[in-house]
């Protein structure tokens, strides 16, 4: 399996009161093809900025991406220019956003939003780009888009504005998409369905999709693939029927405990203790030491992510020093 | 859109009433009526009450009240006590220069100001920025007449660029001439309002999640500044300049005055001088109207710049 986009060590660097601290660290994820990867973990613990980095979207002043490669058919995004990024962006990696509400300009037409995309990437003229943008809009679902791309973002829903986003998004055919909390602020049914629709358009397309969320239930849903991040590392990684059957770190173990599930009572939900840790306030060793019920002296040192033991020929890592394969307990001071 | 304009319309009436009710209350509590300020206080009371019953001042309040509403909406604003001409003509004559010198210092507010705004956006916290927030500053806290008064020094008095006094000319360069002085004073001053105004929306729009997706979508740094900075950006300036227009021709009736132009300054302060209340009292509902004219315009402005006010 070749991967589309190959993320290598990628450190990014937030300066915090004059001081540069990592918000990611050491993070590694490849995306095939036709495949969905998952990025799940708590709020702070560096999804977000993981995809914002891959794009090159942070702010450019009090950030930077410190060290690691982003490697997308062979180039290292992390070292063009932001004009050349300007055109890998929307036309071979695409990205949306969690808020449908605020992420479309207001003084915009949606049509002439979509077709935005394309002229700047395909030069088509103005009057093709709007008919194409009809035609993506009657593609992600939206009844009646001959009317709807003559109107404002304000006459949509959540739900349609999110379907814009997405049309928006594949209007360029990219080759890798980038989710970041798609349908977090959607009611369920709509969730639902925007769901569907992408699963959908990968499928057709062949897309490479990032999928970032915090809800177990959405990866369940889609995943081919789930990385867990916790405190800007990734914390397990595994095929996704696995990791659901198998949980190897004690994080993502807490997690599935603590999501709702509907063949359970309520009252067994357990929340985990304390809460992520900020950048400036990392703890030295395993950063999920403070929060975690199997903690021993050994996790005052840093563990390495690594295959598990009784992996088989899974691809099953885990950044922990109790489910590490024996001969493989290297620990990273 | 048509139903938009037409419920601002509506809603100026109620405004408009206001304002008339209180020039007629205002002129009411001047000591004195406008028959005492015609004859002089030496007049007898004979000739007074004559005049008094001449001008309706002996009518009940109400009466008096409803004469004035009618006058006043039917353009009918008197005889001026001073020129004995109509005070229409009396503001035609030179509401066009007010309105040409206004009109050019918000046309050069929006030529610099918009500009040096953008700049200090983009490049916050870098010498651009600290430069137009100084300049800005600076504009702001300098009274109109004391600019008005160095400028006429450096520009008039020492290098001779421009006249010293500002006189009517059929000739298109020499009235030009004679503008260029006032309207720059008032359109620098103009111009530190937008520039300020420009910046911190600017800066504000930069931050929103439709910047970010615009960057996600390849938009190019010049269209992205322009298209989906600045549009949004602009709906805030439009408010400032709007509200700013009624402080404007406040300020030009100084700066009519330093740079001895005609216009409604010279107006004002000649109907005050010879307690010309007829002129005072037209002066004040024209002015008036004005700025709830400009009210109403701001808001059709509004309109086209952001599309999501005509449905609200």
């Amino acid at each position: 399996m070749t991967a589309l986009l190959d993320i290598r060590g990628l450190t990014t660097e937030f300066r915090v009161n004059g001081h540069w601290h990592a918000a990611i660290q050491d993070v590694n994820l490849s995306l095939a093809a036709n495949e969905t990867l998952a990025v799940v973990g708590e709020s702070g613990s560096g999804k977000s900025v993981t995809a914002l980095s891959a794009l090159r979207l942070l702010p450019q002043a009090g950030a930077r991406i410190a060290r690691g490669e982003i490697l997308f058919e062979g180039r290292d995004l992390a070292k063009l220019s932001q004009r050349q990024m300007a055109k890998v962006r929307g036309d071979e990696i695409a990205m949306i956003f969690q808020e449908p509400m605020t992420s479309l300009n207001p003084t915009m037409t949606v049509g002439d939003q979509i077709a935005e995309v394309l002229m700047i990437h395909r030069g088509m003229s103005h009057g093709a780009a709007l008919k194409e943008a009809r035609d993506l809009l009657d593609e992600v679902r939206v009844p009646d888009p001959g009317r709807r791309i003559t109107e404002y973002p304000h006459q949509f829903s959540g739900g349609m504005r999110q379907r814009a986003m997405i049309a928006i998004a594949l209007a360029c055919r990219p080759k890798v998409l980038l989710a970041d909390e798609p349908t977090t602020a959607l009611d369920v049914t709509v969730q639902h369905q925007v769901l569907t629709l992408l699963d959908d358009l990968k499928r057709e397309r062949g897309m490479g999709v990032i999928f970032i969320t915090h809800n177990l239930g959405v990866v369940a849903q889609i995943a081919d693939r789930v990385a867990v991040m916790y405190a800007g590392e990734i914390v397990e990684t595994a095929d996704c029927t696995r990791l659901f059957a198998n949980p190897a770190h004690p994080y993502t173990e807490a997690l599935l405990r603590a999501m709702p599930r509907v063949d359970r009572r309520a009252d067994t939900l357990e929340p985990i203790p304390g809460s992520v840790p900020s950048i400036t306030a990392r703890p030295a060793g395993c950063h999920f030491a403070p929060r975690c019920g199997y903690v021993r002296p050994e996790c005052g040192h840093h563990p390495a992510l690594g295959p598990i033991s009784g992996a088989g020929g899974s691809d099953h890592q885990a950044r922990c020093i109790l489910r590490a394969k024996a001969e493989e307990a290297a620990w990273t001071v | 859109m048509t139903r938009y304009i037409i419920r601002r319309l509506l809603a100026a009436i109620p405004t408009l009433l206001a304002m008339l009710t209180m020039v007629f209350v205002l002129v009411r509590l001047v000591p004195g009526d406008a028959a005492m300020a015609m004859l002089g206080d030496q007049a007898s009371e004979v000739s007074l009450a004559a005049l008094r019953a001449k001008l309706g001042l002996d009518q009940p309040i109400g009466v008096q009240y409803l004469a004035f509403l009618r006058d006043m909406l039917g353009g009918n604003f008197g005889v001026s006590m001073s020129s004995g001409r109509p005070v229409l003509e009396e503001v035609a004559r030179v509401l066009p220069y007010t309105l040409e010198l206004t009109a050019s210092a918000i046309l050069i507010g929006a030529i610099f100001g918009l500009p040096l705004g953008m700049v200090a956006a983009l490049r916050r916290n870098a010498w651009p920025d600290y430069l137009s927030r100084i300049l800005s500053l600076t504009g702001l806290s300098f009274p109109g007449f004391v600019s008005g008064i160095l400028m006429l020094l450096a520009f008039a008095v020492y290098l001779r660029w421009f006249p010293v006094m500002s006189t009517a000319s059929d000739n298109f360069v020499d009235h030009i001439r004679n503008l260029a002085l006032p309207a720059l004073n008032l359109g620098l001053i103009m111009t530190a309002y937008i520039t300020r105004v420009t910046r911190s929306s600017m800066l504000n729009v930069l931050g929103e999640d439709y910047i970010r997706t615009a960057r996600a979508k390849g938009v190019p740094p010049r269209r992205l500044i322009l298209r989906h900075g600045l549009r949004n950006a602009l709906i805030p300036v439009v408010t400032v300049v709007g509200l700013y227009f009624g402080t404007l021709i406040g300020n030009s009736v100084l700066v009519e005055m330093v740079f001895t132009r005609p216009g409604l300054g010279k107006l004002i302060l000649g109907a005050l001088q010879a307690r010309d209340y007829t002129l005072l009292q037209g002066l004040m509902v024209i002015f008036a109207s004005f700025v709830i004219l400009v009210n109403i315009l701001t808001d059709l402005i509004y309109a086209v710049v952001d599309p999501r006010v005509s449905y609200s």
